[in-house]
Formats: structure tokens, C-alpha cells, sequence
């Protein structure tokens, strides 16, 4: 499928980078998003007061937000990885609604940028289980009963890796059909702002699915801190 | 409206008999790679049809749950609110896989090059 006019592709093809441009656009513009998030956070972080100013306010209410909510599904231990949970959040969203904005797109609209979060987790979630219970990890695997652990073994292992495969497919496919339809609605009237309602319902579905992702994250990484039954 | 049915049928079975006419002067590779193509977009859309059902059902199903909980008690909103989206997400993954699919059938079918070779386009 070709791309619209992306105006980072036309950048880069101007200082000669062109080919790696038109080849991975959603890698340039994964970079603009992480960009923004350091531009951004320095901005918010470098003055911080006691009598907080505009942005201060805004971010101080985005985190207490996220943090409180993550107290609230994951216990008191679930503050630690708070800083994991939220870039996950922040980043899903910011990529998820970048692509309404006309002449960029969403890296989550490829599948290898929803992968690359979804292994970041998956490996987190074993570094804690790991951090937590040393060889003992082993007993989450296993079961309840444990005669019955070659059984459930294979099938523990299938569905922690399925958790990586649902992980990625679901935000690439919320993203990517949101995508085609905006773009086949524009092509079909666009003159009529055809496209306009439907991207009203895209930031609402952009929002869940990072709201589901990082959730889903938190309950893993929770998962992995908990005792084996 | 018996008119509109019977010239419905009639335009039905003209274009039928037309692609026949195409169809009989071309060599029976290309027929069979075509086919291929029928029945690629014939499973994607019917795929995709299914799978709709299904997950509207189920998430009509999850949503009335959730509602008459609320309606019981409303003071455990927040908690039902926060199940039933994961539950939401859960289920329409299902749908989303069957997306996927239908996106590979139609875009990115590892056969679809040699097929098309076949066929000549």
C-alpha cells in the first residue's frame, strides 16, 4: 500500500536518507513519539515547584492518575514498577493517536513496533518473577498439584508465549483496521468529511487499547510478583 | 416488487453468463489460479462476518452483565467498569485475530505471488 504524504519521509529524503525512509517509516516515527517524550519531560521536569504551573499541573495529574490506579490493581509492591507501566501506557497512546494527525502515522500500525512492546513485557514480567523468587519461579509454572506438573508445564509455557502473540495482534489490529477504515473513508467522500466521525470513535479506541495494554501488563508483572497457589 | 425480484435474477444470471463467456476463453491455469482468488475473498469476508457475530453476541452478553451488576450496586462501578473493559478487550480479540487473518489473506498471502505469476497480472 503506498503512503499519504509523510512529512518525516520527505525530511529525511532531503538529507539523503530516503530509501531507509519509504522502507521504515513506522521506526522514524516511533523515534518522533520517544523525541516528544523526552522534550516534553525534560520541560515538565526542569522547575518543578511547589506551586505547580500549567504543565506541571498537567503531568502531576496524568501520573497521579496512572499511579493511583496501578496501586489500586497491583498492592503496594506494584509502585516499583510504575515507571515500566507508564512509559508503556504513555507511549501506546501517543502512538496510537499520532496517526490521525494528518501528514504522520501510527507505529502501532506495524506489527513490529506492537512486538517490541509486547516482548518488552513479556520479559519484564519473568525479570520479576525471577527477582522475586529466585529458582522457586519454577512452582508458577507447575500447577497447583504437582504430579500433574509435565502436564501443565507445556501448557503453562504455550500460554505465557500466547500472551505475547494476543498482546501484539490485538493493539496491530485495532490500529491498522482503524487505520484502513479512516483511509478507505477518505477515499470513498473524503470531501464530505466522511472520515470525521469515524475519528471521533479512533481516540476513544486508541485510548483502550493503551488503557488494556498497560493494564494487561500490570496484571502479568502482578502475577509474577504473587505467590504460586 | 415481484418486477424488482425478477430483474434482479435476470441481471444476476446476464453477468454470470458473461464472466462464463470470459472465463471459457481463457486457459484452465489461469481458471484455477483465479478460483484461488474467489475463494481467498470469499473466506476473508465471510471470516470476518463470523467472527463479528460471535463477538457481538458475546460482548452484548458482557456488557448486560456489567450493567445489571452496576444497577444492583452501584458503589462497585469502578471495579466492574475496569472488568468488563478487560473482558471487552479480551473478546474482541478474537474478532481482531480474525481481522488479521482476512488483512493476510488480502495483502500479504505468501502464495498469492506465484499464483499471480500464474494467472499472468
Amino acid at each position: 500500500m503506498e503512503h499519504p504524504l509523510l512529512f518525516l519521509s520527505l525530511l529525511f529524503e532531503s538529507i539523503g536518507l530516503g530509501s531507509f525512509a519509504h522502507h521504515y517509516p513506522h521506526v522514524l516515527y516511533s523515534w518522533l513519539v520517544v523525541l516528544l517524550f523526552i522534550i516534553v519531560g525534560r520541560l515538565a521536569g526542569r522547575n518543578v515547584s511547589f506551586i505547580p504551573g500549567k504543565l506541571q499541573n498537567l503531568f502531576e495529574a496524568v501520573i497521579d492518575a496512572i499511579e493511583s490506579f496501578q496501586v489500586d490493581m497491583m498492592g503496594e509492591e506494584g509502585r516499583r514498577y510504575f515507571p515500566l507501566i507508564a512509559t508503556i501506557g504513555l507511549y501506546v497512546f501517543v502512538c496510537n493517536v499520532l496517526g490521525l494527525v494528518p501528514g504522520l502515522l501510527s507505529p502501532t500500525a506495524n506489527i513490529n513496533t506492537t512486538l517490541s512492546v509486547a516482548l518488552v513485557t513479556f520479559f519484564a514480567t519473568h525479570y520479576v518473577g525471577i527477582k522475586y523468587h529466585g529458582v522457586k519461579y519454577v512452582k508458577h509454572f507447575m500447577g497447583s498439584f504437582l504430579p500433574l506438573a509435565p502436564l501443565m508445564l507445556p501448557i503453562e509455557i504455550i500460554s505465557h508465549l500466547s500472551r505475547v502473540l494476543s498482546l501484539t495482534l490485538r493493539l496491530f489490529g485495532n490500529i491498522m483496521g482503524e487505520d484502513l477504515v479512516l483511509a478507505i473513508l477518505l477515499a470513498l467522500a473524503g470531501k464530505f468529511f466522511a472520515p470525521l466521525p469515524m475519528m471521533f470513535l479512533a481516540i476513544f479506541t486508541s485510548f483502550v487499547q493503551a488503557f488494556v495494554f498497560s493494564l494487561l501488563a500490570m496484571l502479568y508483572i502482578a502475577g509474577s510478583i504473587h505467590e504460586a497457589h | 416488487m415481484k418486477k424488482l425480484t425478477v430483474t434482479a435474477l435476470l441481471t444476476a444470471l446476464f453477468v454470470l453468463a458473461l464472466t462464463a463467456v470470459a472465463m471459457a476463453a481463457e486457459t484452465e491455469v489461469q481458471v484455477a489460479g483465479l478460483k484461488v482468488f474467489y475463494g481467498i475473498v470469499i473466506a476473508a469476508g465471510f471470516g470476518i462476518a463470523l467472527a463479528a457475530v460471535g463477538t457481538g453476541l458475546a460482548q452484548g452478553m458482557a456488557i448486560k452483565g456489567a450493567v445489571e451488576g452496576t444497577a444492583r450496586n452501584p458503589e462497585a462501578s469502578g471495579k466492574i467498569t475496569v472488568t468488563m473493559i478487560i473482558g471487552l478487550a479480551m473478546i474482541e480479540s478474537l474478532c481482531i485475530y480474525a481481522l488479521v487473518v482476512a488483512l493476510i489473506l488480502l495483502y500479504a498471502y505468501p502464495m498469492s505471488g506465484p499464483i499471480q505469476k500464474l494467472v499472468g497480472m
